[in-house]
């Protein structure tokens, strides 16, 4: 039975043999090698997943040690894998959704070049094993060295047409925000090592992190100082990577790239790293109750921040970003409140539909010719039918509408939200109806009503391959059943499967925190509400957008929302500006006066005194008997002063 | 004789044949004058040996004798530098039919 477990490091080499194959060999490959190369070995690996899956579901768990990765006098870090309940189920929805968005990659990009073509196969490849390394790793460190490789790929995957200069600006500007964070969790890193010794999660012998947290605070010389100190800059690093205030300006600007990987980066990968690291920690969390308040404040404010940016953008893509950015605010308004259970749900759920909706985006762009205003769509509805119909079962999902997938895992946050504090729970309902709201704008300006595009584009539309509307497909089905493993106990007894699956992860935070039960008439309440809100939005939404869509630019205060709240000029001119400033005059100031000073001053001098010594080689026999003989008496000064 | 005679005659002898290399611009006279300073610094060596002899001869009957000999060392070194010294000065009054060091800056360019 260990076997299987054994196994394990397939589950990431292979999408590493899968990038090694497509990079080194991407010249003399065909595009149609190079696509089964891409998707097969993601596929392979995925079978590994399920296989890995069902034993962990039997309650087959372990760690599985592969070498010494750096080891210094007693302390060493293995390279090892833990395979357990959370990272099976991340598993399963990195290389399942993964699996899907490498099939629809390889129609969506069949217009490049083969060489690009095995270039963009590549950096996916490796942006899943990346990804892959992050969950599986059995410390912090393999954690980290998966987070950085994330971090790379979606440089490498943003600025993937690197002839564009814009684009390679939102590459950068995604890799540097990263750092930022990146910094934080290397610290974090840095201080668990200086205070306990050892940064394996757990371990058979109880010396792991996590055990020794858990095991009390007195054995572990921990203060709750110190404990909340290193869960602020482990969260500050999810801030990064998950795209949240105040680093969360890189993620819509991430759309440059092409949209199956906004896809990628948005649903299995990336973005979920963030929460994936929180749930893995919990315990520290739960023992940390002020970072627990800025974790929940912070994911909430997002939350609300990102919905009402979406509310007035007018690419197709960026409302689908900036609801990314949003729906992660409330997996860490969820993680805040220590509904860890109901974060990793959102995950999941958001992972199917947020995959489903750019990847039918993605169509959208496909055929209208790379065209993203939605006020040059309107009327696709006739022409995309599967496009259509599972584009409008994602929105349904993500709006929360029962018994589709994005309800319950929302639910759940909300609920664990009112039973924390009540106006968590408001400001989390009316960003739900907002979520229900722009996430209906952008259905109706696009696929109802009359098409507005050119004759051309009209010309030209078309129903996407094959491999484009069957990952579609399935997506769409997994958004609406997805969350049927998680239905709450008011709902039916006993049929929260994934809590039963997840309870050995989150059994030491479940001890410590005092339960909120809810009873059942205000869970119904709570239920009531939000989908009531949620439908009224979609009505609002549809009845005034299908017919006459918003064409004219906006003003007041929705021009405010339509330019960000002008965050990234808020940035600009706090950050970047002094920044710059600061590199200018350094470059005018001190490069040129003092550095080149000093070194074209070195140089100046020894040209003057050389010229100056030249004079003395006179060729006068004369001068040089005076050099001696002075010479010499100056031997005699120094014999005659200096005494040995 | 008190040994600072020699001493302060010695000295003189060398400075004159300083002045005489820094200061003259035959080669002739210049060589000359490096003898001078030569032969101050052998009556020197010879005047400490007799000193050095007196005053331990009860002792050792040969002492003092290591400044004569170096004397004849030198003799020997000069007269080996007059040797390779006047044949370079005959070569070059061979060239240039002049001995003054001067012209020979030209060496120089």
């Amino acid at each position: 039975m260990k076997n299987i477990l054994q196994l394990v490091w397939l589950v990431p080499v292979l999408p590493l043999i899968g990038f090694l194959i497509n990079g080194l060999f991407r010249k003399q490959l065909p595009k149609s090698l190079v696509s089964l190369v891409g998707c097969g070995t993601l596929l392979a690996s995925f079978v590994v997943s399920v296989l890995l899956f069902l034993q962990v579901k039997d309650g087959h768990t372990g760690v599985i040690s592969f070498f010494d990765f750096i080891s210094v006098g007693d302390f060493s870090i293995p390279f090892a894998f833990q395979v357990d309940q959370l990272s099976s189920l991340f598993l399963l929805v990195i290389t399942g959704v993964g699996f899907l968005i490498h099939v629809y990659s390889a129609a969506y990009m069949h217009s490049e070049e083969p060489p690009h073509f095995a270039r963009y196969f590549a950096y996916l490849n490796l942006f899943v094993f990346s990804m892959l390394l992050l969950v599986l790793g059995a410390n912090y460190v393999i954690m980290f060295i998966g987070w950085e490789g994330v971090g790379l790929c979606s440089y490498l995957l943003i600025g993937y047409w690197f002839k564009n200069v814009e684009y390679t600006n939102a590459a950068k500007k995604a890799f540097i925000m990263n750092r930022i964070g990146d910094l934080a969790f290397l610290l974090a890193i840095f201080w668990i090592i200086a205070k306990l010794g050892t940064v394996t999660y757990t371990n058979d012998a109880g010396t792991g992190v996590l055990d020794i947290i858990s095991g009390g605070l007195a054995k572990a010389n921990l203060s709750t100082f110190e404990i909340t100190g290193i869960t602020l800059l482990l969260f500050v690093g999810a801030t990064g990577k998950s795209a949240q205030i105040p680093l969360y300006t890189w993620l819509p600007d991430a759309m440059a790239g092409p949209t199956p990987v906004s896809a990628l980066i948005h649903a299995a990968t990336m973005v979920t790293a963030g929460i994936y690291m929180i749930a893995r920690s919990n315990i520290m969390y739960t023992l940390a109750p002020v970072t627990q308040t800025v974790v929940a404040v912070i994911g909430l404010a997002t939350a609300v921040l990102a919905a009402t940016i979406a509310l007035k953008q007018n690419d197709i893509k960026k409302v689908l970003a900036y609801s990314t950015v949003s729906q992660l605010g409330y997996m860490f308004l969820g993680l805040g409140v220590g509904a860890y259970t109901g974060a990793v749900f959102h995950v999941m759920t958001h992972a199917f539909f947020k995959a489903l909706l750019f990847l039918g985006a993605g169509s959208v762009i496909h055929a209208m010719h790379h065209e993203q205003d939605i006020r040059n769509m309107g009327g696709l509805r006739k022409k995309l039918p599967i496009t259509h119909m599972t584009f409008l079962l994602g929105c349904i999902a993500i709006a929360g509408i029962p018994p589709f997938a994005g309800f319950f895992s929302k639910d759940e946050i909300l609920a664990a939200a009112f039973g924390r504090n009540m106006i968590y729970w408001i400001v989390g309902v009316i960003t739900a109806g907002m979520t229900a709201f722009y996430m209906f704008r952008l259905y109706a300006t696009t696929f109802l009503g009359q098409f507005r595009g050119t004759e051309e584009q009209r010309h030209h539309l078309h129903e996407s391959p094959a491999a484009m509307t069957i990952p579609l497909m399935v997506l769409a089905v997994l958004s609406v059943i997805g969350g049927w493993i998680g239905i709450p106990e008011v709902l039916m007894h006993n049929a929260h499967s994934l809590e039963h699956f997840l309870s050995p992860i989150f059994a030491e935070s479940a001890k410590i925190a005092e339960g909120h039960h809810l009873d059942h008439s205000t869970e119904y309440v709570l239920m009531g509400v939000s989908v009531a809100i949620a439908l009224v939005a979609i009505f609002v939404a549809i009845s005034r957008y299908s017919r006459k869509p918003e064409m004219k630019e906006a003003t007041g205060f929705g021009k405010v929302l339509a330019n960000k709240w002008y965050v990234d000029e808020l940035y600009n001119f706090i950050i970047i500006r002094p920044l710059n400033w600061t590199g200018r005059f350094l470059n005018s100031f001190i490069e040129k006066n003092v550095v080149d000073g000093i070194v074209n001053g070195v140089g100046r001098f020894v040209n003057y005194t050389s010229r100056q010594v030249r004079l003395v080689q006179s060729g006068q026999v004369g001068s040089y008997v005076l050099l001696m003989v002075l010479g010499m008496l100056l031997f005699f000064a120094i014999q005659f002063f200096v005494k040995k | 004789m008190k040994i600072e005679y020699y001493i302060v005659l010695s000295l003189a002898l060398f400075c004159i044949g300083i002045v005489g290399v820094l200061t003259r611009r035959n080669a002739i006279i210049i060589f000359m004058c490096i003898e001078l300073m030569l032969n101050a610094v052998n009556l020197l060596l010879v005047a400490f040996s007799k000193m050095h002899h007196l005053a331990g001869a009860a002792a050792n009957p040969t002492a003092g004798i290591e400044g004569q000999l170096f004397v004849f060392f030198i003799m020997v070194v000069a007269a080996a530098e007059v040797c390779v010294g006047l044949a370079i000065i005959v070569m070059m009054y061979r060239n240039v039919h002049s001995v003054d060091v001067n012209f020979l800056n030209r060496l120089k360019h």
